[in-house]
């Protein structure tokens, strides 16, 4: 039985950048543990001589050329944003650097 | 107590790690075909790809391959035949989709090396870097810090984004440690990344500039006692953006690391930034707990596997390495090891050789570029190639000096006059007045003068003790402000007083 | 009118018996009408589509040659961008949003002069089997409007068994289409993996998303088929092929002499037994087509549920990571950008989605990729491998589209596990890239509930599905006397 805790979970959480609380932390964390006890099931036949599949198709090099194609236009780039300035997206103070 | 850095090299060896990151030249991003010129208004180089709109999908650009292929022939690696992008899962604003598409466990180029030479206190010794992979990825936007301390992220109110420069075609050269290099880390990490910039160049890949950022430097420092296998705990200092920088900011992270291990402190794992100003650095956010990039391969895009007649078409239009390209040039320029190292250092040789092209002497050429040029350059802590003078100025000042028309000193006031933007050679001569005094007559005059002045040393000069000439010869230059031409000075001189 | 086909439809526009503005305008009333029970819309266009309509119609009568489909109203799936218009992806998160630009399978049906009439209503990000994990609200089955439509693309499939159009979009990634297909009588085909463009369309798990044909028979979803398929290169997945001749296959309806491979492992056990019964009924009729039906088994099936919801859920993780709050949809909030993140995505996405997000950044996440996402794609390549033994023994494949006709609105929201077997017959296909269309195959006994027909074929062989449907969808017509939905409730009359 793969046992997910609310540790993992909210661990899981930060990573995928979505806030919880403790409730939701405890509900999935229960639930988790089902779902992945059903997939785990893989793990059966996925054996090491079998090569993944990563893509459906077996397609390679697809390029286009170095051309330019016309770019939006700086207010149809800008049109969704939630706030701008100086034609730039405005956003939040951003707390670290990469 | 901290070591001098004489004593930390008695104890430790220095393991390097370094990650160039070129933005290459391509005309359209990496994905898609918006515009890569540099500086352009703010977000006028966008679409729904570079944007990370939902829906958009990546389309690989055939150029950004075959320049990224070249790289890689040009480090001597193997060009996978079979490579992937994945992608780099993590939050950040300037990244549009949230994730890097980049490459994971298969890049396009890897196991590769290059020969670097550094100037030891036992002459000129090479050193190899062997490269561990050349791969693909994508540039992020760029943030402006609103607010607080000017433009520092820390304590800014918000940011401003511009996405123009995201998606340009990135590529990422990673080396494997580097050891060996003992005290000279710091100047191997410097022409390392120098060579790879020409290199770079030299394939017409990128404009390499590292002040505009498409050249960019991540420098991984280490420190072991000597005698030791394990690595140390490395440091990353970030974005370096000059090759002077590559060399302080190495120099500066052993010294920290040394002092840290010499109080018994732990070395922490972490980002660092380099600061130009106080020749330091200072760490990045400290993240409570670590990244997992989850990388996996990237749905939307299709393997390279690029066909053995491309990498050999790549290949046989490779241009002569700029090592063997300097080889070349030494031999047919009869210069000693010393400055050979010595232009190369002041990264002055693509001038010098346009400048002997162009048609002035080797020697003179050379003597201009390492000596007034990069003078003023280093007053201005400037490269000298950044500076507003060219071969073509400097092949003029040559040809007027050969023909008389200007002096050693009065071409230095015309060169600097260049630097400082006056206009070109001959604009400045006209404009200062600059002239050579060759009329005999005038320098006659000041000769009598001088003689009339220094009756003594004229008398010594008679009795055949020519050296005391000298005396006489700067008076004259003087009473001329320098415009005259000293040998001619020298010859009407000698002349006169019966010893020619 | 609206109760005919889009064939039908096409050949009155062409005919001049009927305009384009006329036939608009009968399907927009159809909508006032009908959806505020059946809920098949987002988002309706009529300024839009009537203007569409118009230049059609002018383009016409200037005697310019039109496409055959020129003029037919056509509902989206709101999972697919259409410049200036709503794009919701049935999500809170892209509110207020409008792209700035068309998505490639808009593009063309722009350029056919299909009117598009309006975004339909799905299961969040295309997140689900029954389109009630929508976040604006749920759709009803015209069938039974205590009922689910199927999903993710359920506003699609109501819309075209309400009449409210009589051709729409879907998308399907585990069975998004041809589930919702099933469960409503009507035909839906998930073309083969990059035999039409994804460009534009917003990605749920981009290796097993692809946008198909959804309408009331089979030859009107060749017509449509295309008019968006082929190659793309905004695409790096589309193939660079040209489609086969899809409507040509539709018309010449022939299974003589053709093998049809009846897939074990997928009836019996949880397939509803009235669903089964019309399964057998379909093959009965195929046979007597002249048809030979053999068994094949394709035994790593039984994984292909398990590897999907490691599959989606991982590409999931990654695609939705991008609606952060930074350059378009809502942005809730205080403090700094990273809270600002955390705090429009735990409002703007649903519970399921965020439980595929969560599922996917753990099977990613180091020290579990190997054992999750990595062994799910070996299993990945296990079922292509089936697939390829079985189109050794049969020219197509076939099975029950869903185990089951549509369930009650409500049923199985607290359980994902139910919830996700539903789709257990049609993942296979996506899995491998291969192609399937669902056909009515009639009403269950026990219920009075429409029942889907599957039929796979390998990549690019989408020409088979049409052949056989269409020969399969005439023999039932001949034996029922009408067309499936003429059983269904007469939503209209009030």
């Amino acid at each position: 039985m793969s046992k997910i805790t609310r540790a993992d979970v909210a661990n899981l959480a930060r990573l995928a950048r979505i806030e919880m609380t403790e409730d939701e932390l405890d509900h999935l964390s229960s639930e988790l543990s089902v779902i992945l006890d059903a997939v785990a099931r893989v793990q059966e036949v996925a054996g090491k001589d079998v090569p993944p599949t990563s893509h459906p198709l077996p397609m390679t090099n697809v390029f286009r050329e170095d051309e330019n194609r016309p770019s939006l236009t700086p207010d149809e780039a800008l049109s969704g944003a939630p706030a701008k300035e100086e034609q730039r997206f405005k956003v939040p103070k951003i707390l670290g650097e990469e | 107590m901290s070591l001098t850095y004489e004593k930390l090299i008695d104890k430790y060896e220095p393991v390097l790690g370094l990650e160039v990151h070129v933005e290459l030249g391509t005309k359209s991003k990496m994905f898609c075909g918006c515009s890569t010129v540099f500086g352009a208004e703010p977000n006028t180089q966008t679409c729904p790809v570079c944007l990370g709109l939902p829906g958009a999908l990546p389309v690989v650009n055939a150029k950004a391959i075959e320049y990224t292929i070249a790289i890689g022939l040009a480090l001597n690696c193997s060009i996978a035949p079979f490579s992937r992008f994945a992608r780099k899962n993590y939050f950040y604003p300037d990244m549009p989709k949230n994730f890097q598409t980049s490459q994971y466990d298969e890049p396009i180029c890897f196991g590769g090396y290059l020969d670097v030479k550094v100037d030891t206190d036992e002459g000129v010794k090479e050193f190899r870097i062997e490269i561990e992979r050349v791969h693909m990825e994508e540039d992020t936007g760029k943030s402006l810090h609103m607010g607080g301390a000017t433009g520092r992220i820390h304590g800014a109110d918000y940011s401003l984004l511009d996405y123009n420069r995201a998606g340009i075609p990135l590529v990422e050269i990673v080396t494997k440690p580097v050891a060996g290099t003992g005290k000279y880390a710091p100047e191997v990490a410097r022409a390392y990344v120098s060579e790879l910039r020409d290199i770079l160049r030299s394939l017409g890949v990128s404009d390499v500039k590292m002040e505009q950022g498409s050249l960019r430097c991540d420098a991984n420092v280490s420190l072991r006692l000597i005698g030791a296998e394990k690595l140390g705990t490395r440091s990353e200092t970030k974005n370096v953006n000059s090759l002077r920088s590559v060399e302080r900011a190495v120099r500066s992270e052993m010294l920290r690391h040394a002092a840290l291990l010499e109080k018994g402190e732990r070395v922490i794992q972490e980002t660092r930034h380099f600061h130009e100003d106080t020749g330091d650095t200072t760490p990045g956010r400290s993240k409570e707990q670590a990244e997992d990039y989850r990388y996996f391969p990237e749905p939307d895009l299709v393997p390279v596997a690029p066909a053995k007649d491309w990498i050999e078409k790549i290949r046989a239009t490779l241009p002569e390495k700029p090592s063997a390209r300097r080889t070349r040039l030494q031999e047919s320029w009869q210069v000693p090891d010393k400055e050979m190292a010595a232009m190369i250092n002041a990264d002055v040789l693509d001038q010098v050789e346009q400048t002997v092209n162009l048609g002035a002497d080797p020697t003179r050429a050379r003597s201009w570029w390492l000596g007034e040029i990069a003078r003023i350059a280093n007053e201005r802590e400037l490269p000298a190639s950044s500076l507003p003078i060219t071969p073509n100025d400097v092949a003029e000042v040559v040809a007027l000096i050969g023909k008389g028309e200007l002096t050693d000193k009065l071409a230095r006031q015309v060169v600097e006059g260049v630097i400082n933007g006056e206009g070109r050679p001959r604009e400045i001569i006209e404009k200062r007045g600059i002239k050579v005094v060759s009329d005999d007559s005038a320098l006659m005059a000041a000769i009598v003068n001088s003689i009339k002045a220094q009756p003594e040393v004229a008398e010594k000069v008679r009795g055949g003790h020519i050296p005391a000439a000298g005396a006489l010869i700067g008076a004259v230059m003087k009473e001329t402000k320098g415009q005259a031409d000293a040998a001619k000075v020298r010859e009407l001189l000698l002349k006169h007083l019966g010893q020619a | 009118m609206i109760e005919k086909s889009a064939t039908q439809m096409a050949a009155a526009l062409q005919s001049g018996e009927l305009t384009s503005v006329e036939l608009t305008k009968a399907h927009l009333a159809r909508i006032d009408e009908v959806d505020d029970k059946v809920k098949a819309f987002l988002h309706v266009d009529k300024e839009g589509a009537l203007k569409q309509a118009e230049n059609v119609d002018a383009r016409r009568k200037a005697g310019e040659k039109l496409s055959p489909l020129a003029g037919v109203p056509l509902a989206l799936k709101d999972v697919m961008v259409q410049k200036g218009i709503p794009t919701t992806c049935g999500s809170k998160m892209l509110e207020g949003w409008r792209p700035p630009y068309d998505s490639t399978v808009v593009a063309r049906l722009k350029s056919a002069g299909i009117i598009i009439l309006g975004k339909t209503n799905m299961d969040e990000f295309a997140m689900g089997s029954s389109t009630e994990n929508s976040a604006c609200f749920p759709t009803h089955n015209p069938w039974d409007l205590t009922r689910i439509p199927g999903g993710s693309g359920g506003g699609s499939s109501a819309a075209l068994a309400a009449f409210e159009a009589p051709l729409a979009i879907g998308t399907d990634t585990g069975g998004s289409i041809r589930q919702p297909a099933a469960v409503t009588g009507t035909v839906g085909v998930k073309p083969t993996y990059g035999g039409v463009s994804r460009y534009g369309l917003v990605a749920f798990s981009s290796s097993l998303d692809q946008a198909g044909p959804c309408a009331r028979n089979v030859l009107d979803a060749a017509y449509l088929h295309e008019v968006i398929g082929g190659y793309d290169p905004l695409d790096s997945t589309s193939i660079n092929a040209p489609l086969p001749p899809l409507v040509q296959a539709a018309k010449n309806a022939s299974v003589t002499g053709m093998k049809i491979g009846v897939i074990k492992e997928l009836q019996g056990e949880g397939y509803q037994a009235g669903v089964l019964k019309r399964f057998n009924e379909g093959l009965e009729e195929l046979a007597k087509l002249g048809a030979e039906i053999v068994e094949v088994s394709c035994p790593n099936f039984e994984y292909a549920l398990a590897a999907y919801y490691l599959i989606a859920p991982s590409e999931c993780s990654s695609n939705l990571a991008r609606f952060d709050a930074m350059r378009y949809g809502i942005r809730t909030g205080e403090g700094s950008a990273e809270e600002v993140m955390n705090a429009t995505r735990e409002l703007g996405f649903g519970k399921e989605v965020k439980r595929r997000i969560i599922l996917g950044t753990y099977a990613l996440s180091s020290g579990y990729y190997d054992a999750y996402y990595g062994s799910a794609q070996k299993v990945r390549t296990l079922i292509s491998r089936d697939f390829e033994q079985a189109f050794t023994k049969a020219d197509v494949l076939v099975s029950p589209t869903a185990p089951t006709t549509a369930f009650k609105i409500g049923e199985k929201s607290n359980d994902p596990i139910a919830m996700y077997l539903n789709d257990i017959a049609t993942i296979p296909t996506n899995l491998a890239g291969v192609c399937g269309i669902s056909i009515p195959s009639g009403l269950a006994e026990e219920d009075g509930l429409p029942a889907g027909f599957q039929i796979m074929a390998g990549a690019m062989k989408d020409d088979l599905l049409y052949q056989v449907g269409a020969a399969l969808e005439a023999a039932l017509l001949s034996k029922w006397g009408a067309p499936i939905l003429s059983g269904a409730p007469k939503l209209g009359a009030k």
